[in-house]
């Protein structure tokens, strides 16, 4: 598994000594009775091949006051990449592997203890919060281990590097080569005789946040798509996302128009518009969902931004998605924390859940992505999607309704593609939304967008169990590593930063990782509907908490067998019976060959029980 | 343009005006009907019948539907379609049809005056007839019937004949059951009946139970309360079965392979200092004690878990979100879903029940006490309880044909009072007496079932099918209000003296309902069975337990051990306490569950072992097969559950088929490749309610939700702001 990944390293030689540190500690911590530290200079960590450094810091008899056992004692060892806490009571085998990405803020909590010992809170971004309580170093200059995580936990605050960088396991797959903004445009048929591709962002000159392939109608030639950049916010005009094989209808994609309160027009963004309408010969309309609450949009034109209005985009229909903003999606993560952790209340389970709103934020944006999804499928219309940046919202929006009208998308490297796509390339801004590495951990611009997507994907998983190439753990992984910092995938706000920083080469992918073990995260039910559109229900009764991500911190709620050992086993009980099926039926082929004699009547058959030993 | 005249039965003629005439609407938009009777049972009598009628489907508000009889029989209200109804359903019911409501499964009636509508409670409509009959049905369907195409007299008599039928007070005579005669067929799945002292005593051996067995009740002279064969501790003697009617008497129900058994009783009415009964109580608690020479725990459900009365509150509150007229309703309600499943209180007595029945198991298996379980009648709280403690215990009850036995054994044979708390006979004064008690026993299995999957043998549509199976009128399980009643009506009906003879079938006779192939939908393809040893002796099937938790892995504290010395000194205390007191006190504190539940979770799963619920709230769920599967607006085409099984099942086909082939090896040789039957083809896309509701022609167009988008309110404050306000500095 992942955690194992690196700590199977062993240190080919350790020396202790005592850490050295500045004197920041309150005059009531000098007192306490000193606890011992090992600082580990640095050292080998030998893997295969590969050497690496890492920093290594070891605290014994800590206390990890755990919310569902009790006070457990043991040994918390903070290095470079991680939080590791072994309980070293007999009868507990607890151990916490924590990433140091996940972390998103360490503070102290409360004065000593009457046993001399402080504790400390570290709250988590993947829905958990920790408590350690230990002995203060007496002496002053020596740094408590706390302090230790914080500096690791924070290497943007404190001006280090992300130890994605120094990450260097080798895995038999390039995840980065997965995508490939050409190959997908050639996968989806384009460019063809309505859609160019152009090369107008090649320096990310027009748009820094957009991609450097983007595709246009032909008729608009690049001299309009900088007149175009400049009349909509961030200079993210309007570029193709998905073209359906048969109509032609597209998903476009793009930021809110500067219509301000003067209602300022742009005729090469109308024409551009009209274009895109002209592309699809099926229908004579187009619609503009605006993801945001229509009185959200119309404040925007306060602020130079808004919508197009219907005078100016004559066959245009304009739909609000009522989608909130990042702000409100933070605070109902943050209800939603505090209803399933620790502690479940029993009797109010569903009415606590209804106050986070949770799921009822991802019902909105579903149904949101429905309406999309309806408009190209059944109405062979074009739809251009927005909100205000069109980073956040509107990516939402256009993957999950790409989700629903191409099984390509659902396969795993399907997947891959379109949050490469959609997310990664589309300047879905990563590093702001998670604040990867930034000890700021009350910044405003933090949002679980991407979360989002993910439950929505998973809401789509459970309601169609056979459609999708990849089951939970999938999605879990992905959600681990999104905080993890171990791959390069999420680092970032823009494809021009990623080249900058030039990631493809420093670090690796993530998708190195899962395509190197794909039956981990196989869904054993996959039935490849090939052209099937997933219509899911956004009904509340449908929808359902995402139990497996958000409470699976609680012993109580968890599956004796993990979910994936679960999927593993009926796989490889699904590749026995096909195995099976092949020999039979070449053994009956054989004998078929062999023999002439006439047919009997068919048999009755009956379904037996598969019997899964497991 | 149609309206009705306030025809209150007289001078009806002048008062109805109608552009057209009902005469007009069936001359033209009729084909000859030549088949307006639905394919009758033997022994259904139509009791009256009115054409047209139009039954609105529920898909729309748009009122539009299809034309059809609307008859009422001894048996059901029926709807025959006049236009050509899909032939092709997978999961038919061979009793009824889908358009078709067995007289018992109506729920309530609704009559439609224009754009209100009412409730009806008696047969006799005194004021205008309405135009519109809604039909709530507690299998949970809903049928709209438009009324005002027919004539006007034939209206009022469907109406009122189906009213009559299905809301009056009737005699047990009256139900379908008496009239309806079937050659009974073998049994697919062998149940055990329980009916005989040999079944009993091949359960006592089967779970090496050390009671004994009385059957001095053949012909209930020792009491109507209890069955005609029942088991009770050895010490009990033969004077004390009958002291207080059977009341107070400790039934045994099953045994732990450590020896301790779980026992139940009704409860002896105790005034004060009535030292009769008090003695007696006090001797009976000794029995069950002494014998096993284990101690005792012994719990009055009625004090503890939610009333009869109190599940049918709770019950009648949860089904009315489910019976939902039309699609403005179903997204109105569902603002608010959550909040209202959790004021139902449904969900929440599942999860005390579940609850109690771990603690009992704990009881058993972690401290090895006897456990005997109390109630006023003995018959409902104490069947839940039993039957969910002997499913989580015994892998036997988790096989279909041992979960039927479970139910003959705790529910038909134990006597639970179907009868009345299905208020079958619709009798005002039994109304109180009604409550789903079986339904919410059906409701924890089906918990049990989507926990631990791969430890059950049947499947939920089994049980969603045998949920719906206690309100068909045929079978003689869910029928009666005692054993005794039973018996009595089979022996007095029958023109032979003989048991048995009154030839209605009981529910587990599957093929009255279905053919073979729908019965395939009751087999759970994620089935773990158990491998098979090679040693096998006895034919019947084996008591095969493991003990997954050894009774050492538990710190005991201060728990009575169990050996006679303890023992006795209970007894002494016993003699010492007031008993009552001793009932509403036991002596230790209340079971640890949680701890006892957590130590099982570090344990490695055994499906063949001991299974228990997880009671947290996000795990106790809805029963989204049961209670959505009609709602045209939940349905995930091409998703659901059934995805699944339709995979599994469809590579398990052809494993199936090409063993098939390889057996007739030789002489006979098959050459056209038979698939996988057409309706579990992948390539078929079902929707998530198949195979329920499955023949109806839904609309490939997804269901977009109409009034959610106003409904979050969120802190303005947090609304309002933007996303970004300023340009950001790079940060990496």
């Amino acid at each position: 598994s992942r955690s194992d990944r690196s700590s199977q390293a062993k240190p080919a030689s350790a020396m202790s000594s005592d850490s050295a540190s500045t004197n920041e500690l309150s005059p009531e911590l000098r007192v306490i009775r000193s606890l011992k530290l090992y600082f580990y200079e640095t050292f080998f960590f030998m893997k295969k091949m590969s050497f690496f450094f890492a920093c290594k810091y070891l605290a014994k008899d800590v206390t990890y006051i755990c919310p569902f056992i009790g006070a457990l004692r043991g040994t918390l060892t903070v290095t470079n990449y991680r939080l590791f806490f072994k309980c070293m009571d007999r009868d507990q085998s607890l151990a916490l592997d924590i990433p140091l990405g996940v972390v998103s803020r360490v503070e102290k909590i409360g004065g000593t203890s009457s046993r001399g010992e402080v504790s400390y809170g570290v709250v988590c971004k993947d829905m958990r919060n920790l408590q350690f309580a230990h002995r203060q170093p007496d002496d002053t200059l020596k740094k408590s281990i706390f302090e230790v995580l914080m500096k690791y936990a924070y290497p943007i605050s404190n001006s280090l590097a992300f130890f994605a960088y120094d990450y260097e396991q080798i895995f038999p797959e390039n995840g980065w080569k997965v995508f490939d903004a050409l190959a997908e445009s050639k996968r989806q048929g384009l460019p063809n005789e309505s859609w160019r591709i152009s090369k107008v962002n090649d320096h990310y000159e027009l748009c820094d946040s957009y991609p450097s392939t983007l595709v246009v109608p032909v008729t608009i030639p690049d001299e309009d798509l900088r007149r175009i950049a400049a009349f909509r916010a961030k200079g993210r005009i309007p570029v193709l996302s998905w073209i359906h094989p048969e109509t032609q209808a597209t998903v476009v994609r793009c930021s809110q128009p500067m219509v301000g309160v003067n209602s300022k027009r742009c005729k090469e963004d109308e024409k551009l518009l009209q274009a895109i309408m002209d592309a699809n010969a099926q229908s004579h309309k187009l619609f503009i969902f605006d993801a945001r609450p229509s009185v959200n949009a119309t404040a925007n034109k306060m602020k130079g931004g808004g919508y197009e209005s219907e005078d100016a985009y004559q066959n245009a229909e304009l739909v609000f998605l009522d989608i909130h903003n990042i702000h409100v999606m933070r605070e109902s993560l943050r209800k939603l924390k505090e209803v399933v952790y620790p502690n479940i209340e029993e009797s109010h389970w569903l009415s606590n859940l209804e106050s986070t709103h949770w799921l009822e934020h991802i019902k909105v944006i579903l149904a949101g992505a429905l309406r999309i999804a309806d408009k190209v499928e059944s109405g062979k219309t074009s739809v251009v999607v927005h909100c205000s940046d069109g980073w956040d919202r509107t990516a939402q929006l256009t993957s999950l309704a790409m989700l629903m009208l191409d099984s390509h998308y659902r396969t795993i490297r399907g997947f891959e593609v379109l949050v490469e796509k959609e997310w990664v390339s589309f300047g879905h801004r990563f590093q702001m939304r998670i604040g990867h590495g930034d000890k700021n951990h009350t910044d405003a611009d933090r949002s679980p967008v991407f979360l989002q997507f993910i439950d929505c994907v998973w809401q789509m998983i459970r309601q169609f169990p056979t459609a999708f190439e990849f089951n939970e753990y999938f999605l879990i992984t992905i959600l681990d590593h999104l905080y993890s910092c171990l791959f390069g995938t999420f680092m970032c706000n823009s494809e021009q930063q990623r080249l900058k920083e030039e990631l493809p080469k420093k670090t690796l992918s993530l998708w190195s990782y899962i395509n190197s073990q794909l039956e981990e995260f196989t869904n054993p039910f996959y039935v490849n509907y090939s052209s099937h559109v997933l219509f899911p229900v956004v009904s509340m009764r449908h929808l359902e908490l995402w139990v497996g991500y958000y409470i699976r911190w609680n012993p109580r709620m968890r599956p004796q067998e993990p979910v994936h050992q679960r999927y593993k086993e009926l796989l490889a009980k699904r590749s026995e019976l096909q195995k099976r099926v092949e020999e039979l039926r070449r053994e009956v082929a054989n004998k078929a060959a062999s023999l002439t004699s006439e047919r009997a009547g068919s048999p009755t058959r009956s379904i037996t029980p598969v019997q899964t030993f497991v | 343009m149609l309206s009705l005249g306030t025809g209150g039965g007289k001078a009806s003629k002048a008062s109805f005006v109608s552009y057209v005439t009902p005469e007009e609407i069936k001359s033209e938009k009729e084909p000859p009907k030549k088949n307006k009777h639905p394919e009758l049972l033997p022994g259904e009598v139509v009791f009256c019948s009115a054409n047209p009628i139009l039954k609105f489907t529920q898909d729309d508000q748009s009122q539009r539907g299809v034309f059809g009889t609307l008859l009422c029989t001894n048996f059901r209200v029926a709807f025959v379609s006049d236009e050509e109804e899909d032939a092709a359903q997978h999961f038919k019911n061979r009793l009824y049809g889908e358009h078709d409501i067995p007289l018992m499964c109506v729920d309530s009636i609704y009559g439609g005056y224009d754009d209100k509508k009412k409730l009806i409670t008696s047969g006799l409509v005194k004021n205008k007839s309405p135009n519109k009959m809604i039909i709530h049905c507690k299998d949970l369907r809903v049928f709209q019937f438009c009324l005002t195409f027919t004539k006007e007299e034939d209206a009022r008599k469907i109406f009122q004949g189906i009213v009559h039928h299905c809301l009056e007070p009737k005699s047990l005579k009256c139900v379908f059951a008496f009239s309806y005669s079937n050659i009974p067929n073998p049994e697919r799945w062998a149940t055990t009946t329980f009916d005989s002292a040999e079944d009993w005593n091949q359960e006592m051996k089967r779970t090496r139970g050390w009671c004994k067995i009385v059957t001095g009740n053949e012909n209930f002279e020792l009491s109507q309360r209890l069955p005609q064969v029942f088991i009770v501790p050895k010490a009990v003697s033969e004077e004390d079965y009958a002291k207080f009617q059977g009341l107070g008497l400790p039934i045994w129900c099953w045994s732990h392979h450590t020896g301790c058994a779980l026992f139940k009783a009704s409860s002896v009415p105790m005034l004060q200092e009535d030292t009769v009964a008090q003695a007696y109580m006090e001797r009976m608690l000794n029995d069950v004690a002494q014998n096993h020479l284990y101690s005792v725990k012994t719990e009055d459900l009625s004090e503890t878990l939610p009333s009869i009365q109190e599940i049918q509150l709770a019950y009648t509150k949860f089904k009315q979100f489910f019976l939902i007229d039309n699609t403005t309703d179903f997204w109105m309600s569902d603002v608010k879903w959550f909040s209202s499943l959790e004021n139902s209180g449904w969900l929440d007595i599942i999860r005390q029940y579940l609850q109690k029945a771990v603690e009992v198991v704990e009881c058993l298996e972690a401290e090895n006490t006897n456990v005997l379980i109390m109630e006023e009648d003995g018959t409902d709280l104490c069947c839940v309880i039993s039957s969910l403690v002997q499913l989580m215990l015994d892998p036997y009850f988790r096989t279909l044909p041992g979960f039927q036995s479970l139910v003959q054994k705790e529910w038909v044979a134990g006597g639970h009072n179907f009868q009345d708390r299905c208020n079958h006979l619709h009798h005002k004064d039994k109304e109180q007496c009604q409550s789903p008690v079986f339904l919410l026993f059906l409701e924890c299995v089906w918990q049990l079932l989507q926990q631990h999957g791969p430890g059950f043998q049947f499947s939920e549509t089994y049980l969603t099918v045998l949920s719906d199976s206690v309100h068909v009128p045929v079978f003689s399980t869910f029928l009666f209000s005692s054993a005794c009643q039973r018996v009595s009506s089979i022996r007095a009906d029958s023109p032979q003296t003989q048991r048995g003879a009154l030839s209605c079938p009981a529910v587990w006779d599957w093929s009255v309902q279905f053919d073979r192939k729908a019965q395939d939908f009751f087999i759970n393809p994620l089935y773990a069975e158990k491998p098979v040893k090679v040693v096998k002796k006895s034919h019947r099937p084996k008591h095969q337990r493991q003990l997954s938790l050894p009774a050492s892995a538990f710190k005991t504290p201060s728990k009575k051990s169990f050996f006679k010395e303890e023992t006795d000194s209970l007894k002494k205390m016993l003699r010492l306490r007031r008993i009552s007191r001793w009932m509403l006190s036991p002596d230790s504190p209340q079971p640890s569950t949680r701890e006892f539940y957590e130590a099982w979770l570090r344990k490695p799963l055994d499906y063949h072992g001991l299974l228990l619920p997880c009671l947290s709230g996000p795990a106790i769920r809805l029963w989204v097969q049961r209670y959505l599967r009609w709602l045209p607006e939940v349905q995930v085409f091409g998703g659901g559950a059934m995805a699944v099984i339709s995979r599994l099942s469809e590579l398990l086909a052809q494993v199936q088929e090409l063993k098939q082939q390889l057996e007739w090896k030789g002489h006979r040789q098959e050459t056209n490749h038979r698939g996988v039957p057409a309706h579990l083809q992948p390539a078929v896309r079902h929707s998530s309610v198949f195979p329920f509701a499955s023949s109806r022609n839904w609309s490939f167009r997804p269901v977009i939700p109409t009034n959610v988008f106003q409904s979050l309110l969120v802190p303005d404050s947090l609304a309002d702001q933007d996303d970004e306000y300023t340009e950001v500095v790079s940060l990496v």
